[in-house]
């Protein structure tokens, strides 16, 4: 389904993940971050940018492989992105919500 | 005499060593299989074990018994594989040269992985269902416990068997029911997923299930650790949840083999290629069952279905033919849901479990996503078919390696 953020129109999910990568940019981000209640710090893009360059690369994401990653540790990544981190990254960072679950 | 080498007779690995011993034949071919233990379980059993429903006897029997006479069981421990070389380093200083490998090595429970789960409260009031030694505990100490807190746990995906832990729920409330003691047992399903199984429809079913059967669910947990001394679990994030008895399934990994050997990724899961099963590595080994890391289920149907297709390719492989790219990633499972009741559910990477008939389009008998007491005879049926019919390599009839769309209530054809 199409959706308009930012002033711009993006395809999402049914659960609000984008179904375009291209589609995203810096200002996307920035409006799903504060519709999922968090404000963006340069902390917060440290890791959108990994997980970002992760999914490009085709690298399967899970919360053990961020924890690993040097990155940022589980505990941090909590504090980031609360309640359900790897989701709540994913989906701001404009990419699929990750299929470590089958 | 070329030689294929089988690295696990469990499920995986003893179905490849029967297909394959009708093709690959003395004196061209030599097939050894290669396992240090010396009993096979049929490890959907565990899943009973607990309930009384299932005795030891009943999941327990001999590896040698489901080995091909014409192929050479290697009853010992293998130090490391050298892909490189072709060959295996046997623990007792042997080595074995190989032409073809494949890899069944399977998954197993790593609970060291999680702070405090192997604490002081291992298998007093912290057990796992995924190990015949966690199962018969755990049947122990059901027996006897007077009812609390029961909560039911995944710590991370992916796990052997995903449903499993939800019939472990399911059962757990028809198993007190049946005992007058309901009433005093509170069950709490935790899981990492944000609902109660990875697939959207089945999810809408199963939660529907676990509401109706005052099973309280916790989504979205990831466990940081076992606080032994308060009895608690505690996720990242800081949310605790009590229990007077957990029931976990642990982190589950690859063969350590798989690491020692460099062939792993981070959970020693060997890099597969998802449609032809062969590794991405080496062109002459082959992976099957729950040592890959193609997104399949880790589950025997997986592998059985597997199996068929990885016979053939490897006919092909040894022929100079092009490999087949044919696995779809077919899973068909029984969920128990109690009382004698079950779902079956029948899926692969593209397209999710839906309702319908099985295996016939339109008749059944078996129906799919919708309980009832077929799907459970169907269940306790295959433990039958399992030891006579699936290890053995026998073709099941009606229910082909890739999955049949026809008699499935889809909406659209989607990727899930």
């Amino acid at each position: 389904m199409e959706k308009v953020i930012a002033g711009k129109t993006i395809h999402v999910n049914e659960e609000g993940f984008m179904t375009d990568f291209k589609e995203w940019d810096n200002t996307i981000g920035e409006a799903l971050a504060v519709e999922n209640e968090i404000s963006l710090t340069p902390r917060h893009w440290e890791i959108l940018n990994y997980i970002q360059t992760e999914y490009k690369n085709e690298v399967p994401l899970s919360i053990r492989k961020i924890g690993k990653s040097g990155v940022v540790d589980i505990k941090e990544f909590y504090q980031l992105f609360p309640k359900a981190p790897l989701k709540t990254a994913t989906k701001i960072a404009g990419i699929p919500k990750p299929a470590s679950c089958i | 005499m070329k030689h294929l080498v089988i690295l696990g007779a469990g499920t995986a690995g003893t179905m490849m060593a029967n297909h394959l011993s009708h093709h690959l034949k003395r004196p061209d071919w030599r097939i050894s299989i290669i396992d240090e233990r010396t009993e096979h379980h049929y490890q959907p059993g565990y899943l009973f074990l607990p309930f009384d429903i299932y005795e030891p006897e009943d999941i327990v029997k001999s590896i040698e018994e489901f080995i091909p006479k014409t192929v050479d069981l290697i009853q010992g421990s293998i130090g490391k594989v050298v892909p490189g070389e072709n060959k295996v380093l046997m623990g007792d200083g042997s080595v074995l040269v190989y032409d073809v490998m494949i890899v069944a090595t399977g998954a197993k429970i790593a609970p060291e992985e999680t702070t405090g789960m192997k604490g002081s409260e291992w298998h007093q009031s912290v057990f796992d269902f995924y190990t015949f030694e966690g199962a018969l505990n755990l049947r122990n100490k059901l027996r006897d416990w007077k009812g609390g807190k029961l909560v039911i746990h995944i710590t991370e995906m992916p796990i052997k068997c995903p449903v499993a832990p939800l019939e472990f729920a399911f059962l757990a409330d028809s198993y007190f029911k049946h005992k007058h003691m309901r009433d005093k047992v509170e069950i709490t399903y935790v899981t990492p997923l944000s609902g109660a199984f990875t697939k959207p429809k089945a999810t809408a079913t199963l939660e529907h299930l676990l509401e109706e059967k005052n099973i309280h669910i916790e989504g979205d947990f990831a466990i940081e650790q076992v606080d032994n001394e308060h009895k608690q679990i505690i996720d990242y994030g800081g949310r605790a949840i009590p229990f007077d008895l957990l029931v976990t399934v642990p982190t589950n990994k690859g063969d350590a083999l798989m690491e020692r050997s460099g062939m792993g990724d981070d959970l020693n899961y060997v890099p597969t290629h998802k449609a032809t099963l062969q590794s991405k590595q080496y062109e002459n080994v082959f992976v099957l069952g729950d040592a890959s890391n193609i997104p399949a289920s880790k589950a025997g149907s997986v592998a059985h279905f597997e199996a068929e297709i990885l016979t053939e390719n490897i006919l092909r492989f040894i022929k100079g033919e092009p490999l087949k790219e044919e696995f779809d990633g077919h899973a068909n499972c029984f969920i128990e849901t109690g009382n004698g009741k079950a779902l079956l559910i029948d899926f692969n990477y593209t397209h999710e479990p839906v309702e319908g008939a099985f295996p016939f389009p339109g008749l059944g008998p078996l129906r799919l996503l919708k309980e009832s007491r077929m799907n459970h005879m169907g269940k306790l049926a295959f433990r039958w078919v399992y030891w006579h019919m699936l290890l053995k390599g026998t073709h099941i009839p009606f229910v082909s390696p890739t999955m049949s769309e026809s008699g499935k209530k889809y909406e659209k054809a989607e990727t899930v």
